[in-house]
């Protein structure tokens, strides 16, 4: 039964690189406005994920101009999602970063998760 | 008329020109036909289809009588189709899901969810009463008025059982059909729980 409805969702199924809650991570989108398509760059934290398969999203959070809190969720199989691009990990103890919405300033960041040298 | 019996799979979403559409995944026959109704035989015009192959031990004495004059793999539903011309089907024939195109408005039949005996609240989206200061019954309000007309009205809209009841949802559209896996991607919700049978037929109003 499931197979069916993966067989319905697979030509909008798209390979990104793995995401993980508190990942800091630019998200370059389609937008089109008047007829043209032009990109648009999202830049954030990570601080949800929800939903399987074919209906997965993740939310993102930034930080805008005057300290507003912008949040974006994109559906990993949204096509005018162009490319997602993971630039830190973040060390995090939580899979919804909903917290983070009541902090400020400093303490609205996210410590970054240091790579293990071998 | 064009229909078909299937099975309704569950929903999901896909994408049509970068805006995402809720759709229901439908398993829509193969049907095959059954028997032809005519006009002077039986005064209207009409094709019985059959879905879902079953073995004959499952099916009872007289059906499988029905099903051996037709020639035909005893099916655990049947249903009739009014259609304007009996000569365009032959019985054996398979109907699978390309009548349907793409684009096209269909209507969905198919029995609800149970809810059970429900309140006024969810059955007919009453607002409900305060549960605390003072109220004595916190259920629906008045269901009349008084001496005229000195008894409920019918139909007065009241607690009870709802749901597991036929449905037809009208004007759904066909957002694809997936022949190799008998599918049709219909837009929006159907009625019933997942995995219960659903009456594709075209559009009876409006439509394109």
């Amino acid at each position: 039964m499931d197979q069916l409805i993966r067989a319905v969702e697979m030509p909008y199924k798209k390979e990104w690189p793995k995401l993980a809650i508190g990942d800091h991570v630019k998200v370059l989108t389609a937008v089109i406005e008047g007829g043209k398509e032009r990109e648009q760059l999202f830049e954030g934290y990570v601080i949800a994920m929800s939903g399987s398969a074919g209906g997965r999203t993740f939310t993102v959070r930034k930080i805008s101009h005057n300290g507003i809190g912008v949040e974006k969720i994109f559906p990993f199989s949204c096509p005018t999602v162009k490319d997602i691009k993971v630039v830190g990990h973040g060390k995090v103890r939580r899979a919804k970063l909903y917290y983070i919405r009541n902090l400020k300033g400093k303490k609205a960041r996210i410590k970054e998760k240091r790579e293990t040298k071998k | 008329m064009k229909a078909l019996i299937g099975k309704k799979i569950g929903m999901t979403m896909i994408y049509k020109e970068g805006v995402a559409v809720p759709v229901t995944v439908v398993k829509a026959g193969p049907c095959v036909v059954v028997q032809k109704k005519t006009v002077e035989n039986d005064g209207y015009n009409a094709i019985q289809i059959g879905f879902e192959d079953v073995k004959e031990k499952h099916v009872n004495k007289p059906m499988q009588g029905h099903f051996k004059k037709a020639g035909v793999k005893p099916t655990r539903y049947l249903k009739e189709v009014r259609v304007d011309n009996v000569d365009e089907y032959e019985i054996g024939q398979v109907l699978d899901v390309s009548i349907f195109e793409e684009g096209e408005m269909v209507d969905v039949s198919g029995r609800t969810k149970g809810k059970g005996y429900q309140g006024t609240v969810k059955r007919w989206n009453f607002g409900g009463h305060d549960k605390t200061h003072g109220t004595k019954y916190p259920r629906h309000g008045s269901t009349g008025m008084h001496t005229y007309p000195g008894k409920v009205l019918k139909g007065t809209k009241m607690a009870g059982h709802m749901g597991n009841v036929n449905r037809t949802i009208l004007n759904l559209e066909v957002v694809k059909v997936d022949k190799d896996n008998s599918l049709l991607v219909l837009k929006g919700a159907l009625p019933g729980a997942k995995n219960s049978i659903v009456y594709v037929r075209s559009a009876v109003r409006g439509g394109k």
